[in-house]
């Protein structure tokens, strides 16, 4: 142990010495390591952060493990639920659609009612209450509100809110307001985007719920937990044979819980990002350790030559520099660990607008630390390992000479071709050809700090795409008008006669068990017109599909889901009216980039279920003039059961997008500029140390500053041009796979590329080259003459 | 302003200071010459003496901190870094000790790189052959000894038909006869092209070659000796 690290503590001096003295580009590595390791420890935190606080809010509040709607079942059935194989606990509840009618609202906003027990104990899905009490069993008339749609709206304990429940007026008052497991992500039925102030939940008695949906002695949902580690499948299966007379719509596991499915496939997006962040960075990084440890050890082989005969060991000095290297990865842990937790918060508070927990505090994940450090302490491994090699095998002898000066000879790239180029030109241009490793790296670095850039315009893009289609091509609506129930299509003649309505669109959906091949998904199908004007099934080129006979039209990703094709045959049990189970032929697949729904022709969909002219709720195309007036007669009428504004929604959704996924972007952008800078500029700097003495040179031979610069700036810039096209393939192929990664049944991320993404990434790279150029410039315009013609080397 | 008979170079009160107070190291302290157009001036003195400090100035490429410098009748003490380079770009050559060649560049292509910002310039292979390295033209650096080296580095110097060449040492990393050649080279483009010549050298005996020999000691110009009858290199006796 001595013998290696006597001496150590002369060689630490130097070590900080030689940080200080290239700190410029100690800074950039830093700066990039930093980088990586803050997107690491926020999105790691952040997912972590999530997943604690949603686990023991899951846990303290009795999240169900599954949920089991129907139409109507009685409550003794509870106890045959009770004794399925694996169930803990099951109790039944009542939920009804309905609306809330705000006075400073013109629209009516959907509800949803939830029954709820105050004096049982142990509830299932039980709430958090934010302010006030429960309602009162013995008072009546008194409700407990989702707090975020409270507080969108400035009401509270005390309050009176007026609503229509199954067709029937009524008026609440506010006896608290409470968070719930099941609506932490709060996305109004049939919508697309979390909107709070546009979805009710109101929690009332049974007994006011029996009363209002007619259901006494009965239960329309079960919730139900299921022993520790038991399987959810059979469990449904027989949830679903039982139910099956009560009008059962498909029981299924909280993984299908749309709030929780959101929240989960957040982290999981979460996780797509840093697998490939995180790595792209600490390869920038060790790339540039590299570049800036093997210049060191080459300056000072002379040194090192010197230490080794006064007896230094091998492994002393190549300790001593891999210290160096791990002291930059070490800083830059510490910058980027700091780093990580301010964004962390950052992000949190953006989280908050999208995930309604009662609490949501960013905590790091402390195992990232050992993560952090890890993977930065194997960054600097990589970066030094070779240079730290080449300064332990220097021999004594070999390391006092001075290095060999680069070895141009004469070959095939002399130059001297059919044009000429001047002589500045032909020294970065050989230089360039001479050094092709070299170069090489640094194209690849810059175009790292591209392909990120590119990536996240893409990203951007693609949130403009589809929203573009989904809500300027695929449906066209303004207002989609559910109903509690099916009604007969004469009903579209009431909304047609409202002024201002221009064209209204029936629509009809039922939930069914979609399965095929083995696969099975439960979910909705949809009958659309012959012709449809508003919602239209549309092929990948976003033309519409004209002729589809009787065959069904399957979002694109049930493909893979259902492992099906056109042609093929796909089982349909519907879960309403007469239940029937039917075989249909797939007829194509649809574009859709928001959910991933199922159509058929209207008119085939009534005859397989036997009920003609019956429709769900229509679709209405407004003029936008009139819409005050609209959305007062819809508050009047009694059988809507739900409204969702299209229009608004996607207003709505733009704005959420640019606050949450904006600000991430804004981070990401800032970080790709780092690195490009980063990159170039050290790549500038090394350039200007080793060639310092031929620039001077130049600069005494009568060269101005510019065009000495340009020796030096003209090399950086041939680069960047080369790093332009490999960093679009590198931004192209990050993008194709991070879109992929991140597509779920929820949000299809589509892969367009536009052109324009690449122009915006040159733009970034560039302006980074000439940021970084401009530090390198500023060094060629300070520079001191004289000492340069005293020395050798 | 520039007449026949005006020196090439004239200094009055030269001085240059590093640092301040106890620890300043004077340089210069008030040098006062004239060196006339188309001469070979040999600069003598010890170690540490000033010569390349005078050199540097007059060259341009460092700044006095008292006194004028006057080439031609302009103090270069006076001019700003613009027409500092200006000065060096359009009519002085220069020969380091350590000839700083671009080692990505070949023999020619060094040349070409100052006879490309060059007002009047001579051609590449012409500069060459005057030194006797035509044949090498297309040789790197690296391919070079050390005293070819030197010879391109004077080839570069006078390809831009300089009024003024400066050699700092020119042959102080060279054996005693590559070191002759090189002096020869530089005396004979003397009196062909006509270019005031500046030369550093630790051999006092080297004073025989020039037109007129300053001898330089702290900082001071000692005394000047004018030879009447200029020796060639090869006549020296070491
Ligand atoms: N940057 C500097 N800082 C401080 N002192 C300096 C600096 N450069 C030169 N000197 C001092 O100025 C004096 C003159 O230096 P100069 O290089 O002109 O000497 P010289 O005559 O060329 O010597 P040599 O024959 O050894 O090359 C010396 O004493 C030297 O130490
Ligand atoms: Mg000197």
């Amino acid at each position: 142990m001595n013998e290696l690290f006597g001496g150590m503590a002369t060689l630490n001096k130097k070590l900080w010495r030689d940080l200080l003295r290239v700190k410029g580009q100690v800074l950039a590595i830093v700066l990039v390591i930093g980088a990586g390791i803050a997107l690491l420890v926020m999105s790691r935190g952040m997912v972590a952060s999530l997943d604690t606080t949603m686990r023991v809010y899951y846990a303290r509040y009795q999240f169900a493990d599954i949920f089991a709607p129907a139409k109507r079942a009685p409550n003794r059935l509870l106890a045959d639920l009770r004794a399925i194989d694996g169930v803990s606990a099951a109790q039944g509840r009542i939920v009804g659609g309905g609306l809330v009618d705000l006075p400073e609202e013109a629209a009516p906003i959907s509800a949803q009612f939830v029954s709820i027990d105050p004096d049982a104990p142990r509830r299932i899905n039980n709430v958090a209450i934010a302010r006030g009490v429960p309602p009162s069993s013995t008072r009546g008339g008194e409700a407990l509100v989702l707090e975020p749609f409270a507080a969108a709206h400035g009401l509270g304990p005390g309050d009176e809110i007026a609503v229509t429940m199954h067709g029937a007026r009524r008026v609440f008052r506010i006896s608290g307001t409470a968070n719930a497991p099941e609506f932490i992500y709060i996305i109004p039925p049939g919508d697309f985007a979390p909107d709070p102030a546009r979805f009710a939940v109101l929690w009332v008695t049974r007994e006011e719920m029996e009363a209002a949906y007619d259901l006494d002695g009965a239960f329309n949902e079960a919730v139900l937990t299921l022993s520790h580690g038991v399987d959810e499948k059979p469990v449904i299966a027989a949830l679903d044979r039982i139910l099956a007379p009560y009008g059962a719509t498909g029981a299924y596991a909280r993984a299908d819980q749309i709030s929780n499915k959101y929240l989960t496939e957040e982290m999981k997006q979460f996780a797509v990002m840093d697998s490939v962040m995180a790595p792209l960075f600490l390869i920038v990084s060790a790339f540039l350790l590299n570049v800036v440890m093997t210049r060191l050890v080459q300056t000072e082989r002379t040194q090192i030559g010197l230490l080794k005969s006064f007896g230094y060991s091998n492994a002393t000095i190549g300790l001593h520099y891999l210290m160096f290297a791990l002291t930059i990865a070490l800083i830059g842990t510490g910058v980027g660990w700091i780093g990580g937790l301010q964004l962390g918060r950052m992000i949190t508070k953006v989280y908050q607008l999208y995930f309604h927990f009662p609490f949501l505090i960013f905590v790091p994940d402390f195992r990232t630390l050992n993560w952090a450090l890890l993977s930065s302490g194997l960054t600097a491994g990589f970066g030094g390992t070779l240079a730290v090699i080449a300064a332990a095998r220097l021999a004594p002898a070999i390391a006092m000479r001075p290095p060999a000066p680069p070895n141009y000879r004469r070959g095939a790239s002399s130059g001297r071709g059919l044009f000429r180029i001047d002589q500045p030109t032909r020294m970065f241009m050989r230089r360039i050809v001479r050094q092709p490793v070299r170069a090489a790296l640094t194209v690849i670095g810059i175009g790292a700090a591209m392909g990120l850039a590119v990536m996240m315009r893409f990203n951007l893009n693609a949130i403009d795409y589809m929203l573009n289609a989904s809500f300027n091509v695929i449906d066209r609506s303004d207002i989609l008008v559910t109903f509690a129930e099916p009604l007969s299509d004469a009903t579209m003649y009431q909304f047609r006669n409202i002024e201002g309505v221009l064209y209204v669109e029936a629509v009809r959906s039922t939930p069914a068990r979609f399965s095929h091949a083995g696969s099975e998904r439960l979910a909705g199908i949809t009958g659309i017109p012959d012709a449809p004007v508003l919602n239209r099934p549309l092929d990948s080129q976003l033309r519409q599909i004209e002729s589809h006979g009787d065959g069904v039209l399957l979002a694109r990703q049930y493909a893979e889901i259902l492992n099906i094709g056109v042609g093929d045959m796909l089982t349909v049990e519907v879960r309403e009216g007469r239940r029937p189970t039917l075989e249909l032929p797939v007829a194509g697949f649809v574009e859709a980039m928001i959910g991933t729904p199922i159509y058929m022709k209207k008119t085939a969909l009534d005859r397989a279920l036997k009920e003609p002219g019956r429709i769900s709720g229509v679709l209405l195309k407004i003029d936008p003039n009139e819409s005050e007036r609209i959305y007062a007669r819809l508050k009047n009428m009694p059988m809507v059961a739900g409204v969702s504004l299209r229009r608004e929604a996607y207003r709505n959704f733009r704005k959420l997008l640019d606050e949450g996924p904006g600000t991430f972007r804004a981070i990401m952008t800032l970080v790709s500029i780092i690195i490009a800078i980063g990159v170039v500029y050290n790549n500038a700097r090394i350039a200007f140390i080793e060639r310092e003495r031929d620039l001077a040179t130049l600069r005494i031979l009568g060269f101005t500053k510019i065009e000495t610069g340009y020796v030096l700036l003209g090399e950086l810039a041939a680069l960047t041009i080369i790093a332009l096209p490999v960093g679009s393939l590198i931004g192209y192929l990050l993008w194709t796979y991070v879109a992929a990664a991140m597509s779920t049944d929820l949000y299809m991320i589509p892969t367009v590329v536009k052109a324009a993404g690449f122009g915006y990434a040159a733009i970034v790279v560039i302006a980074a080259g000439i940021m970084a150029g401009g530090f390198v410039q500023r060094d060629i315009n300070r520079f001191d003459l004289v000492p340069v013609l005293k020395s050798r080397e | 302003m520039e007449s026949e008979d005006q020196p090439a170079f004239k200094t009055r009160g030269l001085a240059k200071t590093y640092g301040e107070g106890a620890s300043a190291v004077h340089a210069l302290r008030g040098v006062e010459l004239e060196i006339p157009k188309g001469e070979l001036v040999v600069l003598l003195g010890p170690s540490g003496s000033g010569k390349s400090t005078l050199l540097n100035i007059l060259g341009g490429i460092d700044r006095a901190t008292a006194g004028e410098a006057l080439f031609h009748g302009d103090d270069l003490v006076r001019m700003d870094d613009r027409r500092l380079t200006r000065y060096r770009r359009k009519h002085v050559g220069f020969v380091f000790q350590f000839y700083n060649l671009m080692p990505s560049l070949t023999a020619r292509e060094n040349v070409e790189l100052v006879a490309e910002i060059a007002d009047k310039p001579m051609d590449a292979m012409e500069a060459l052959e005057r030194v006797g390295l035509k044949n090498r033209a297309d040789h790197f650096p690296s391919e070079l000894s050390g005293g070819e080296q030197q010879r391109v580095a004077i080839a570069r110097a006078i390809a831009k038909q300089p009024s003024v060449l400066f050699c700092d040492e020119p042959t102080g990393a060279l054996d005693i006869k590559t070191g002759i050649g090189v002096l020869r080279a530089l005396q004979e483009l003397n009196s062909t092209l006509g270019a005031t010549t500046l030369i550093i050298t630790h051999a006092a005996a080297t004073g025989a070659i020039a037109d007129r020999v300053l001898n330089l000691a702290d900082g001071q110009l000692r005394n000047v000796e004018i030879n009447a009858v200029k020796k060639k290199p090869e006549e020296l006796d070491w």
